[in-house]
């Protein structure tokens, strides 16, 4: 492992890199406490305490939640942190996304960046932890993503209420003329029980807002908490089971115009010739606009409806540019593999002298595999869209978004006006899981819009765009090596991981002006980081030359490291003549929190009781985003195939804010494991994606889906997090149950290409 | 052209070969219903055309003749229609694009079969992808439904 001075000079390299030079003066600003936004834009009669917390003369009480709310629950669970502290129900309060601001920034989504497993907690790990959680509060990164929403939130937007509830009490104290200690709050108001009189909050907001806030605050303990810790109603469910136009795509501004996007088929690539004759005279075509990005490059049309852009989009003819990278599926895991026998690769994970230990091995005590996994698309159930008006100078970009302020920054750069004439509106979204951390959708729009004549324009992708341009999952292979001892136990394990980078992907195309910094740890990342002790154990994480566009996709290298992994130990388990549970419970016993995950989902899912013939098990383990959870799956032998009949999900998250979001998001990951397990692979011809709509790139369906038991856990002291935790151990936990079935050990994904499922 | 949506009737100049979806959804604002695929495999765009639950990306407006019920024709006077009851008190919902899509599905089945069985609820959901998996939340608010409908 790296030592410490290694890491701060990475790290703080990485953080010059991103601030663009500002870290001269960086510890001046970490200390400084950034702007409240809302200070701008108040309505009449509406106070504001802080980034989180408006209140209105007529008590209504606004929690701003400046996440992206995709499903997982955010505009619940982080509006629950506020209002638990300033005593007021759900049900009573408005929750808003508020504006891009570096006011809402998030550290815990770089404070995990370093090559670290979760349960390190020496002093290297953490001061690399306090180092990269300043970077992100330095940099001012609003964004949604790796399962850090709640973690990152838990202490600032408790203070937040509790901070606002000080100072209501005191300007209620002084207008009661009563002492704050004979005050109580509750739904909103200020109650002085003694002598029955009570007051609003909006009632003495105006006052309260001028009292000093305080330095510190007492939070709540646990026991407490009225809101957290327990299920609570969606504070989005009522619009969503009304249809209410709360998506990117319900956008309407007057004036509006209507467009979508032809990008080049292959990345990178520009149009070599074109003819859009055609297209330009078709009914209802108002314009179309030559797009030239850091993303990609091809046409924006302009029309008077959506239709009527789709339509003449698919008329423009054009041939596209060669591709750079390997053209098709053959020739990119050929670059794959040769990645994997060249020496490029970064150990993350370097326990005892695995050479040493593999080098003088009896042939019968080696257990040796490759494996390999595909691209894969997010497939959002909403397309991608943005609407976007540049009107006197200043450009509004309505966008259902999972990084604000870098979609503030990189829009203001392309459209050509200043960041603070820039205003991001982040609507719900119909789907992230990674994808609307992109900034493709946002400049395009923006981009159109410049051609508009001030009108707005509406700019919603086609499905096949969609899956055509995506910041696909990165096909992986692997290369595993184990010792086993006499017992079967594993003495030794080697595993060699070769993926393109997601982060070198991502800098590219976002930040085309700085260069990628250090190993990319996502390529390991689920395989390094593992709760498991063996003697020899190295993991080596090597970037492959491959450059079509990759990205954060739901549990990013988890997703098929958790395979990798959790599939090459039940082929140790199996080799080994030990049970694949208890070989689990032995490799983990420095971890008891994993132990516990390992004996509950064993115990929920009758692990070890005999089976009906026509069916088995599969079991699979991943600590992911801090999180600990075990999987099991029922498979069934059927004559349409193998039905997928019962899964069994145990999560220790630390601590459980809301137990029924929770659940939800453990079922919701694991489908979308066992959706690409079955069937999802994004496959290349002549450097285009082969795939483009639900008929070739399809997911799980109602009738497909396994029944579910979840069971969550608080034993581990530091809290995981929850949107992408489902998905790592699903794709081994059936791969596994599989082979239990079958006798086929299938070390490719998607899993369907040599099985039949029902 | 006229159009009959939720007891109403809409004007609209579109082209009759426009899907009925972008029509409802540009011309005449109803948003309810969603775009996902253009091509009827997910669900998202379900309306009722007579009761029936039709994928209105995939059907020419021009060639709608009879009435229309989306997503905000269920409720009315801002009571919810049993089944929107029963997501909700399910919290069926996580990013809810396809929700519209998939109430309206389930509209349909319950006036057909009021007592679904699973294989009923799989037939007929079969075709509304949902990619944040609600599907057990889905199969239970049917069921719900079906059971505050024999309670009413």
């Amino acid at each position: 492992m790296a030592t410490l001075g290694q890491i701060t000079r990475r790290t703080l390299l990485a953080g010059a890199a991103l601030a663009g030079g500002g870290l001269a003066i960086g510890y001046y600003f970490y200390r400084k406490a950034y702007a409240n936004p809302l200070e701008e834009g108040l309505a009449e009669h509406e106070q504001t305490f802080n980034p989180y917390v408006k209140i209105a003369a007529d008590n209504t009480i606004t929690v701003i939640v400046p996440r992206a709310e995709m499903g997982q629950g955010v505009t619940t669970t982080l509006a629950a942190l506020v209002a638990e502290e300033l005593d007021v129900g759900l049900d009573s309060i408005k929750v808003d996304h508020g504006p891009a601001a570096y006011a809402y920034y998030n550290s815990e989504m770089l404070a995990e960046g370093g090559p670290f497993p979760f349960f390190n907690e020496g002093v290297v790990a953490e001061s690399m932890r306090t180092v990269m959680g300043a970077a992100g509060k330095l940099l001012g990164l609003q964004g949604t993503g790796g399962s850090t929403s709640t973690r990152d939130g838990f202490d600032r937007m408790r203070q937040a209420g509790a901070a606002a509830r000080h100072m209501l009490l005191a300007a209620a104290a002084a207008k009661l003329s009563v002492p704050a200690g004979e005050l109580e709050t509750a739904n909103g108001t200020v109650v002085h029980k003694a002598s029955g009189r009570s007051v609003t909050y909006g009632e003495v907001a105006a006052d309260a807002v001028r009292i000093e806030a305080p330095s510190a605050v007492r939070l709540k303990e646990r026991s407490e908490w009225r809101l957290l810790g327990q299920s609570q109603m969606r504070t989005d469910m009522r619009a969503k089971v009304t249809g209410a136009p709360i998506f990117g795509v319900d956008v309407s501004l007057p004036e509006m115009l209507y467009g979508t996007v032809r990008m080049s088929p292959r990345f990178w690539a520009k149009p070599m010739r074109d003819d859009l004759s055609k297209a330009q005279n078709m009914p209802g075509v108002v314009k179309i606009v030559r797009l030239d990005t850091d993303s990609g490059s091809g046409f924006g049309v302009i029309a008077k409806n959506t239709w009527a852009a789709f339509r003449a989009a698919e008329a423009i003819e054009a041939e596209w540019g060669d591709p750079e990278y390997p053209p098709d599926n053959e020739a990119i895991s050929k670059a794959l593999h040769e990645a994997l026998v060249s020496n490029d690769g970064t150990a993350l994970r370097n326990d005892g002298d695995t050479d040493k230990a593999l080098a003088d091995a009896p042939r019968d005590k080696v257990v040796e595999s490759d494996y390999e996994v595909p691209y894969l698309a997010h497939a959002c159930m909403e397309p991608m869209n943005a609407t976007a008006r540049l009107k006197d100078g200043v450009l509004d970009v309505w966008s259902p978004n999972q990084a604000p302020t870098i979609v503030r920054q990189v829009c203001a750069k392309a459209v050509g006006v200043p960041q603070d004439k820039v205003n991001v509106h982040t609507t719900y979204m119909g789907g992230g899981f990674g994808r609307r951390a992109e900034v493709d959708f946002s400049v395009y729009a923006a981009l159109m819009a410049k051609e508009a004549e001030g009108r707005p324009v509406k700019v919603i992708w086609t499905r096949e765009e969609d899956i055509r341009h995506d910041a696909y999952r990165p096909a992986a292979v692997g290369r595993f090596q184990a010792r086993l001892d006499e017992q079967g136990l594993p003495v030794a394990l080697d595993m060699k991981i070769a993926s393109p980078s997601p982060l070198a992907s991502i800098m590219r195309r976002t930040f085309p002006w700085l260069s990628p910094v250090g190993p990319d740890k996502s390529i390991a990342e689920g395989s390094f980081d593992q709760p498991y002790t063996i003697a020899n154990y190295r993991v080596t994480a090597i970037p492959a030359p491959v450059s079509i566009p990759v990205g954060f996709w739901r549990s990013v290298g988890n997703s098929y490291n958790g395979f990798f992994h959790e599939c090459f130990m039940d082929e140790i388990a199996v080799a080994g003549g030990i049970d694949p549970v208890d070989l689990r419970k032995r490799l983990m016993t420095d971890y008891p929190e994993a132990v516990k995950v390992v004996e509950k989902v064993a115990e929920m899912a009758k692990w070890g009781e005999a089976l009906p013939d026509g069916k088995a098990k599969g079991f699979a383990f991943t600590l992911s985003f801090g999180s600990w959870v075990g999987e099991i799956v029922q498979v069934a032998q059927t004559p349409g195939g193998i039905r997928i009949e019962k899964m069994w999900i145990a999560a220790d998250v630390g601590m459980a804010l809301d137990p029924a979001i929770l659940e939800a998001q453990l079922i919701s990951g694991a489908v979308f494991g066992l959706s690409a397990a079955i069937g999802q692979e994004i496959t290349f011809a002549d450097g285009m994606v082969e795939q483009s709509n639900f008929h070739d790139h399809d997911a799980m369906r109602i009738y497909q889906c396994p029944q579910f038991e979840v069971a969550i856990l608080e034993n581990y002291h530091k809290m995981g997090g929850a949107g992408e935790i489902g998905t790592p151990p699903a794709a081994p936990a059936l791969a596994n149950a599989v082979f239990a079935l079958t006798g086929n050990r299938h070390r490719r994904l998607p899993l369907g290409k040599d099985v039949s499922f029902v | 052209m006229r159009l009959t949506v939720n007891g109403e009737v809409i004007e609209i100049d579109a082209d009759p070969e426009m899907p009925l979806l972008w029509a409802l959804r540009d011309l005449a604002g109803i948003m309810g219903p969603k775009f996902g695929c253009g091509i009827a495999a997910c669900g998202a765009c379900t309306v009722h055309i007579m009761g029936e639950a039709v994928r209105s990306c995939s059907v020419a407006v021009g060639d709608v003749k009879s009435e229309i019920t989306t997503i905000e024709g269920l409720s009315k006077d801002g009571t919810l229609h049993p089944v929107q009851q029963a997501w909700l008190e399910e919290q069926v919902a996580q990013c809810g694009y396809c929700q519209a899509g998939q109430i309206m599905s389930a509209v349909a089945l319950l006036n057909v079969v009021a007592d679904p069985t699973d294989d009923d609820i799989d037939n007929a959901m079969g075709g509304n992808l949902c990619r944040c998996s609600a599907y057990p939340k889905i199969r239970a608010a049917i069921k719900r439904a079906a059971a505050m409908k024999a309670g009413a």
